[in-house]
């Protein structure tokens, strides 16, 4: 791809351009979310903006004792998320891995499940929710965030992880398998010891979107989690009501956990691969 | 695709039969709670009802309403106003970010970081990123601080937050990295002996971005349009929060009749959103193979 600023060594005119301009976007991304970390660390006297009046964890010590007006009930939806978050990613993982392999041959129908996983994607989210919870109402069934709390974010989860499915399988090169089929390896034996070991970087990255789009999804989660809120509900009844820094101490934590999750999953992806890549190679 | 006709017999299993059951789970996940769902909305719309209730007769009085009314029009107007503003910054934002990165970086490790760094914001919690604009263009912000500090204005500005103006804002600081990451993937399969060729032909930059790249491209930046496009006709919870309740759009007037438990004009705002939203897909899939575009 570099080859062709490569043949010139001067750099043009537009390369200061799109680069300032790129480092712009970078600034309108990542400005907000710097003055909201700056000001989670605000004095106990000071408020949702600069100045900051002194420096303290205040908020951060407000948030964990549980105690403190326009808290609401913080705690609880995190843990109610989490799980939630867990049982979705692991729920994707499997049948989007599992669907994902059926797509390596024709099969009737192949077309039709495609298409209601596009569909399913680009369907307005509250749409869907509240599909789901109609059903559930009409049905007698009482929503609760393990039933058609789960089911409605997998209508979110799986459609990603099938496309994940498609770009790491698109890229699996058969003839491995089929060394394997020629060494009289079982079809369990080919996905334990071949591919599974190939497209596993792939496989961790549908269960981080899963794991990440649950635990931020709101508008599918919404109307079918029953009774308590989700962390996004929590978040978003607190910024109505909205009063003090100890909102801005939950993006600074929150923001910790994801990224520490994002680099983590990188970490192990990137490891992955290179030690698959030296292996092939060798 | 693979030819397992020639593994061992004792694979009891016909592959095509496999196939199915492989993706079964996800095929009934699809259908109990997209394709039945979708029926069910389409019936309701047609019931009568009367509060948090809704009772087993034909009542088409609820789409002629839908149908006909001023504020029909004028959602969808408002809408599709922000739609078309947020396309036009975004769209051109994201293929000069991607050219920049495909074409103009040297080093992959930097291309790497860069990429990584657009991509972070997406993944991190959306009500924490929208509460992150008050301290900047809240009536206290750092904004409106600095405008009146240079003798600007003398009062805060009241329409930077919790306004239209506040809600475009966010929608890009969003829908960009889509649009980004789609003509990154286009641009990433041109070959770079095609723009070697171009070259050598004396084609200038501009000649090549205008004739070569921007064709190859349009396929990636109309799945970016189509991300953007159902984003926005679905979002309730941007318009909510970065609108304060001031604005309304599409997706906000179906929270509020949900909220009152009326549940056919619900549906029936619903069932029109879902076919102007597939209208305009289907129309831009036109320019795209999803399935092509996959395929690196």
């Amino acid at each position: 791809m570099s080859s062709y600023t490569r043949t010139s060594r001067k750099r043009p005119l537009s390369f200061y351009l799109l680069g300032g301009l790129t480092a712009l976007f970078l600034v309108y991304v990542y400005a907000p979310m710097v003055c909201l970390y700056i000001l989670s660390f605000q004095g106990p006297e000071g408020g949702m903006s600069f100045p900051m009046v002194g420096w303290s964890t205040h908020w951060f010590r407000t948030l964990f004792s549980g105690e403190g007006q326009g808290l609401g009930d913080v705690p609880n939806a995190f843990q109610r998320s989490i799980r939630l978050a867990a049982c979705t990613a692991v729920l994707t993982l499997v049948i989007s891995v599992t669907a994902g392999l059926a797509y390596r041959r024709r099969f009737p129908g192949s077309g039709l499940v495609f298409y209601a996983a596009i569909a399913s994607m680009v369907l307005p989210g509250i749409f869907v929710g509240f599909g789901i919870a109609l059903m559930f109402n009409l049905l007698g069934w009482q929503v609760s965030w393990f039933t058609s709390g789960i089911g409605a974010q997998l209508t979110w989860t799986l459609p990603f992880g099938l496309l994940i499915m498609f770009i790491v399988l698109g890229r699996f090169r058969s003839s491995y398998e089929e060394a394997a089929i020629d060494l009289g390896a079982s079809a369990s034996q080919r996905f334990r010891w071949v591919i599974l070991p190939i497209i596993l970087p792939g496989v961790i990255g549908i269960a981080m979107a899963g794991l990440t789009s649950s635990y931020e999804e709101t508008a599918r989660t919404s109307l079918n989690v029953g009774t308590g809120n989700t962390m996004p509900m929590e978040v978003m009844g607190l910024l109505n009501a909205a009063s003090t820094p100890v909102l801005f101490a939950i993006g600074t934590l929150t923001t910790l956990i994801s990224f520490s999750l994002i680099i983590l999953s990188l970490v192990v992806m990137t490891h992955l691969a290179r030690r698959r890549s030296m292996r092939t190679n060798a | 695709m693979l030819s397992s006709q020639t593994s061992p017999s004792r694979a009891a299993i016909p592959p095509k039969l496999a196939s199915v059951l492989q993706v079964t789970p996800m095929a009934l996940v699809f259908l109990l709670l997209v394709i039945v769902p979708l029926g069910l909305i389409f019936v309701v719309s047609f019931l009568d009802y009367n509060f948090a209730q809704v009772f087993p007769e034909l009542y088409l009085e609820t789409w002629v309403d839908v149908l006909t009314s001023d504020l029909t029009l004028a959602l969808y107007l408002k809408t599709f106003k922000f739609l078309v503003i947020v396309w036009v910054i975004t769209a051109p934002l994201g293929f000069a970010i991607a050219y920049f990165l495909a074409f103009h970086l040297r080093s992959t490790w930097l291309r790497t970081l860069l990429v990584t760094a657009i991509a972070i914001p997406f993944w991190t919690s959306g009500p924490i990123r929208m509460v992150s604009w008050v301290p900047l263009l809240g009536r206290e912000g750092v904004v409106n601080q600095a405008l009146m500090g240079m003798g600007i204005t003398d009062e805060p500005l009241g329409w930077l937050m919790y306004s239209e103006f506040a809600v475009l804002v966010a929608y890009v600081q969003m829908l960009t990295m889509p649009m980004i990451a789609t003509a990154l993937n286009s641009m990433a399969k041109i070959p770079p002996s095609v723009i070697q060729a171009a070259q050598d032909a004396g084609a200038s930059e501009w000649q090549i971005v205008r004739d070569l790249i921007f064709p190859l491209v349009r396929p990636g930046l109309a799945i970016g349009t189509i991300i953007v496009t159902t984003a926005i006709m679905g979002d309730v919870v941007m318009v909510k929060f970065m609108g304060g309740s001031q604005v309304n759009t599409v997706g906000m007037s179906i929270i509020t009749d949900l909220n009152a438990f009326m549940y056919p004009p619900a549906a029936a705002k619903s069932i029109l959103l879902l076919v102007v939203v597939l209208s305009i897909v289907i129309s831009l899939l036109r320019f795209a193979d999803i399935r092509k575009e996959l395929r690196s």
